[in-house]
């Protein structure tokens, strides 16, 4: 049974169909990365997974926790869907240490010392062990967006989103997130991602999932949709890329 | 014996309470549009740092920012005739207003020219404007539209701090309700019908100012 | 008749300040708390006490604390109780401070970004848990200098407490002003007492202003 999967997803937002009937099955250490043209939906359908957007029909179902048309244990789905953001949204108030210790402490009521001791190790795995007592005022957006992943790795999380991550840093500083997240793929981190770094995308994924108009329009192996697109909008959407 | 509420005397006052409402609007409008004069020449004078005025502006916005505008009121009405300077009632209280919402106006518009950004203002010595031309082409429109909404609450904050002219007889709504409830021992019931008054004006004048403002935004866009 | 000397001025107009300063404590003190209540109620997740909160806001600043202050005096009043002009001026402050408080704070709750909530909300905190430890801590980095700012309005709208007799600063300053005739050189004394509370909290608060608000290095 696949790790993550959605059944009729549909999301309006006013009269706005956004999502119409989504199906999404996500394996186990499988890294899926959603394409489309903005406002297609993907970075709606990446929000409805851990409850940040609300669904008006469909079920949406986690190793074993379900949300069925907006309904069920919210903070129970939470603690198994992690989550990076564009705009790293760290806690400009605590330290890149404390920002990683706050949920293990709060949520699963960790005590201070073992939580100091989970964040070491997270911003270990991102490179920034060295960084614990900083601010993120004082660090780059690079270093920032690696503390976000540390933050959402310490919950150990069964599938990390990871929506635009790069988007919001300057070129030089994208490489640096980007084999972070790598390595986790290499490690078996079931990912789920929303990403306009195409060739990242073509080299990590296992699979791609295009969507057009609130639709999954076509999905499949990287290589091979590049190679053969099944649709005129795909083939379309390849060409804009160029 | 349970209170019985009487608001039979309405219809009898309700002249009285209309010149009072008018009287009150007259004090709100006169020291709104004397006052952001005042502010205007407050921020130039502040900014552009002409002495010996931008000093004498800063005492006294500092001064009657600091204190309460009863004091204020007190002081003009019952402390100047001692240097000769006999005011009446309303000269008083419109006195008081001007001068109280002048040194708001000059700290709110003020901040607004401050905010000009730096290109606006490169752009427009690029172009060779005078200090003034920069000013009144430039800077003092789009700030004046920015603050705008400061202004308009501080003019319906003045407008309802005015009901202590009341203290000085001077006859706006406040010192009619007063009145009233001295003639038909009415006290609460009096004070509730003024205070939903009150009410009524705020929300009227921060309506029309806040339509003033959409209607000079809107004026900019399409000129 | 009696003669005063400056000397007598002056200690009276200092009792009365330390009256005004009493009060304005009192009444910033309680308002702060009765205001946090307002405040939560304001940003809470259910409609009515949102609905509550707004309109009670609205209320208070939409009408003269004067007004409110008579409707209190005389509203208890009505209820058979005699109402000391002490607690009516305590009372009607502490109100007046709760309402403008609670909008200037959740302007400060509201300032803080979206992705705030979206972050701690993605590591499974509970609402209660978000404003805790994530949201309350920097709005109140931004709250501190309005908040001082508006000790300075409370301080100014205890003159207003002299109308329904409370014997503070500007009560004491009338009183005095007509045993002396020297109305002029009261009044100017009464202005500069409020001057000397006053105007430490302005300069702090905008002190606080500009040192928040100063660029951020990054």
């Amino acid at each position: 049974m696949p790790l993550v999967q959605t059944n009729r997803l549909h999301k309006f937002y006013g009269t706005n169909h956004v999502l119409k009937g989504i199906k999404l099955d996500v394996e186990e250490g499988e890294v899926v990365t959603i394409i489309g043209r903005s406002g297609s939906g993907k970075s709606t359908l990446l929000r409805t997974l851990n409850g940040l957007e609300s669904i008006d029909d469909g079920t949406i179902e986690v190793d074993g926790t379900a949300l069925v048309a907006g309904e069920g244990d919210l903070r129970a789905l939470r603690q198994k869907v992690g989550m990076v953001f564009q705009q790293f949204n760290l806690f400009p108030h605590l330290s890149a240490g404390q920002n990683v210790m706050l949920a293990p402490q709060v949520v699963k009521g960790t005590n201070k010392r073992e939580a100091a001791e989970i964040a070491r190790e997270m911003l270990a795995r991102v490179g920034l062990d060295q960084k614990f007592d900083a601010f993120p005022d004082q660090l780059s957006g690079g270093q920032q967006q690696r503390v976000a992943i540390a933050r959402a790795l310490a919950m150990s999380p069964k599938v990390l989103l990871c929506d635009e991550i790069t988007s919001a840093l300057d070129p030089e500083l994208v490489n640096e997130v980007l084999t972070v997240v790598r390595r986790l793929a290499s490690e078996g981190m079931t990912l789920i991602m929303v990403t306009h770094e195409m060739r990242f995308a073509r080299e990590v994924s296992d699979k791609l999932v295009f969507m057009h108009e609130g639709r999954v329009h076509e999905s499949g192996h990287p290589q091979e949709m590049f190679a053969q697109p099944a649709t005129p909008e795909f083939a379309n959407f390849i060409r804009s890329l160029h | 014996m349970a209170y019985q509420f009487d608001f039979t005397f309405i219809p009898d006052y309700a002249g009285m309470l209309g010149q009072g409402v008018a009287y009150t609007l007259g004090l709100t409008v006169f020291g709104g549009v004397l006052g952001i004069a005042i502010g205007i020449g407050g921020a130039i004078s502040r900014l552009w740092k002409i002495r010996p005025f931008d000093g004498l502006y800063q005492c006294y916005v500092e001064l009657f920012r600091n204190t309460p505008f009863l004091v204020q009121l007190f002081l003009i009405f019952f402390g100047l005739p001692s240097l000769g300077i006999k005011l009446v009632e309303w000269q008083a209280a419109m006195l008081a207003m001007v001068l109280n919402l002048g040194a708001y106006s000059t700290e709110i518009i003020r901040a607004g020219l401050q905010a000009t950004p730096k290109g606006q203002l490169e752009a427009a010595e690029s172009l060779a404007f005078t200090r003034r031309e920069t000013f009144f082409y430039v800077m003092l429109r789009p700030a004046l539209l920015k603050v705008w909404p400061a202004l308009s609450s501080q003019l319906v904050i003045s407008m309802l701090g005015s009901s202590v002219c009341s203290q000085i007889s001077a006859e706006e709504l406040t010192f009619v309700a007063n009145f009233i409830q001295s003639r038909n021992f009415r006290a609460f019931e009096t004070y509730f019908l003024t205070t939903a008054i009150y009410f009524g004006l705020a929300v009227m004048i921060r309506q029309l100012l806040g339509a003033i403002g959409r209607y000079a935004i809107a004026r900019r866009a399409a000129s | 008749m009696m003669t005063f000397s400056l000397w007598d001025i002056l200690r009276n107009l200092l009792n009365g300040a330390a009256l005004t300063a009493v009060l304005s404590i009192t009444a910033f003190v309680l308002g702060s708390l009765a205001g946090l209540a307002i405040l939560f109620a304001r940003i809470s997740k259910y409609r009515a006490p949102r609905a509550f909160a707004k309109l009670y806001i609205e209320a208070f600043q939409g009408t003269p604390l004067l007004l409110q202050l008579f409707m209190l005096f005389f509203g208890l009043s009505l209820f058979g109780l005699d109402v000391p002009a002490w607690l009516a001026a305590c009372l009607g402050l502490m109100l007046f401070t709760s309402a403008f408080l609670a909008e200037i704070w959740r302007g400060c709750v509201e300032s803080v970004p979206r992705g705030q909530w979206e972050a701690s909300a993605s590591l499974a905190l509970t609402y209660g848990e978000q404003m805790r430890h994530v949201i309350l801590p920097q709005a109140m980095r931004v709250a501190i200098a309005p908040t001082v700012g508006f000790a300075v309005q409370v301080v100014k709208g205890t003159a207003v407490t002299s109308i329904i007799g409370f014997a503070e600063l500007t009560k004491t300053g009338s009183m005095i002003a007509n045993a002396t005739y020297q109305p002029f050189l009261v009044y100017v004394l009464v202005a500069l007492g409020y001057f000397a509370l006053c105007y430490p909290l302005s300069w702090y608060a905008q002190r606080l202003e500009r040192k928040f608000h100063a660029p951020r290095t990054n």
